[in-house]
């Protein structure tokens, strides 16, 4: 077993202090040693988004990023966006326009969408498409994922 | 996966090249090659373990002197959305735009591109282009010592460059492109996001009253690094554009590469590619 490194960092606005071995990665941290079962494991690559969460403000595979590298850092998984027992808007949006089937991808997708209008609030569809490549849908087909965000950021449901 | 014994992340350059000196030392920025080479068992960590997103003075991009300097921890997101660099080195914003997803450009350092190695790394197209030249530091006679390695020199076979085990990237560096510069990036999959390049390819060059010169051709996937496209560029050099010139270069373009039959495409294809790419890229330079 690799040396085991100890990480203060902020998860979900709360603190966290735990050890970790050195090779781990991000993905395997939340969901066995902090047992956030959340954020999904799908292909471990990079390729899906199911895993995707925002650290210090931007998105990330987390089944790529290192544990180690979340010293200091402030961490949003899925279990941080609900305000309260209130969804987040994103999520209600999400709900109300049917963009979910199995859910599998849908921590990863709404944690993706969320950044996205953060990053931009005013963005196209053109946009969110673009900024939503990395996240892979098997079910949806993707265009009520768009109705949902492009509710959020109060654009007319067109379709295009 | 052999084990770690030793993490650090040190936030000065001075430690983290001592740390280099001391041997075997696997660096990591973003992590977005390591992971899925150490997981899919075609690397094994060595001793100790370096984080080096925290060295201070490796995440600018700066303009200074008719330079233009980036950074090796600069992010391919931080290159896409640069708006110097949207003037300066259009290019480089064109190859971030088509690299991997959102999520990966987030991570994804511009040292690691390079360093990887790889022959379909797309940042390396344009910095060919741009005519850039590597910084490596290392740690000798108790100070660092830096040499500068002209990128077409960089490369040696795939995963494999001139950088030796104790030197790290700190910077790309090359010369700030005249007004009348123009470049073009172009790649190829069967998807447009998250794509590995089945061919890449960039031209650049100045441009004014329908003559290229000082061109700089460079392609992707097709050997076993990138390369500048030395025939081409003779095939350009200088010369007013127009279709004869075109052919020529979409010719001499089939001829400086030299791909093989992998999973992603046969090398008929690859070839046919680099053509048709060519011809393309050249007719956008006609109607710039
Ligand atoms: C799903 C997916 C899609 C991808 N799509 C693309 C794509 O479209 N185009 C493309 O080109 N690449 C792509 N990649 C590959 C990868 O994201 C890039 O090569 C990226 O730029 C690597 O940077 P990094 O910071 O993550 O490197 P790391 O993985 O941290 O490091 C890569 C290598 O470089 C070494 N290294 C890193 N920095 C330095 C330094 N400063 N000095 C010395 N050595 C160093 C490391 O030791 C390691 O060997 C993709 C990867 C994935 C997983
Ligand atoms: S599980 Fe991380 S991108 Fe698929
Ligand atoms: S809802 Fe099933 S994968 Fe997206």
């Amino acid at each position: 077993m690799s040396v085991k490194i100890k990480l203060d960092f902020t998860l979900n606005s709360r603190p966290v202090n735990i050890e970790v071995p050195a090779e781990m990665t991000v993905l395997n941290l939340l969901r066995d040693g902090l047992d956030l079962k959340g954020t999904k494991y799908a292909c471990g690559e990079g390729e899906c988004g199911a895993c995707t969460i925002e650290v210090d403000g931007r998105t990330i595979n987390s089944c790529l990023m290192m544990a180690v590298d979340l010293q200091g850092r402030e961490v949003m998984t899925i279990e941080g966006m609900q305000e309260g027992h209130a969804l987040h808007p994103m999520q209600q949006a999400f709900v109300d326009h049917g963009a979910v089937q199995c859910g599998f991808c849908m921590p990863g997708m709404i944690i993706q969408a969320n950044y996205l209008v953060k990053q931009n609030p005013e963005l196209t569809r053109e946009e969110m498409k673009r900024g939503l490549e990395g996240n892979i849908c098997r079910c949806t087909g993707y265009t009520k994922v768009l109705d949902a965000v492009a509710a959020v950021v109060g654009l007319n449901e067109r379709r295009n | 996966m052999s084990e770690i014994e030793r993490y650090i992340a040190p936030n000065q350059l001075d430690d983290a090249l001592e740390a280099l000196a001391g041997g075997p030392v696997t660096i990591v920025a973003g992590a977005t090659d390591l992971t899925p080479q150490i997981t899919g068992g075609k690397r094994v960590y060595k001793a100790t373990l370096m984080n080096i997103q925290h060295i201070e003075g490796l995440n600018a991009v700066t303009k200074k002197d008719g330079k233009i300097r980036i950074g090796s921890l600069v992010t391919v997101s931080e290159i896409r959305g640069n708006p110097m660099l949207k003037k300066h080195g259009g290019i480089l914003c064109q190859a971030a735009n088509h690299f991997a997803s959102e999520q990966i450009r987030n991570a994804a350092t511009i040292g690691g591109n390079i360093c990887n190695a790889s022959p379909a790394g797309d940042m390396i197209i344009p910095f060919l282009v741009l005519g850039a030249a590597v910084e490596l530091a290392r740690w000798q006679d108790d100070r660092i010592e830096t040499r500068s390695v002209p990128l077409d020199e960089f490369f040696t076979g795939p995963g494999r460059s001139v950088a030796r085990d104790d030197e790290l990237l700190t910077a790309v560096i090359f010369d700030v492109p005249p007004e009348n510069s123009i470049g073009f990036f172009r790649k190829s999959g069967p998807r447009p996001a998250l794509e590995i390049s089945t061919v890449s390819i960039g031209i650049g060059g100045d441009f004014s009253d329908g003559t290229l010169k000082n061109v700089r051709v460079a392609f992707g996937a097709v050997g076993p690094t990138a390369l500048r496209g030395k025939l081409t560029e003779a095939a350009l050099e200088g010369k007013t554009l127009n279709q004869d010139v075109i052919q020529a270069a979409a010719l001499a373009a089939r001829q400086d590469v030299s791909p093989i039959d992998d999973i992603r495409a046969t090398k008929w294809y690859r070839t046919h590619l680099i053509g048709v790419f060519t011809e393309e890229l050249l007719n956008n330079v006609c109607q710039n």
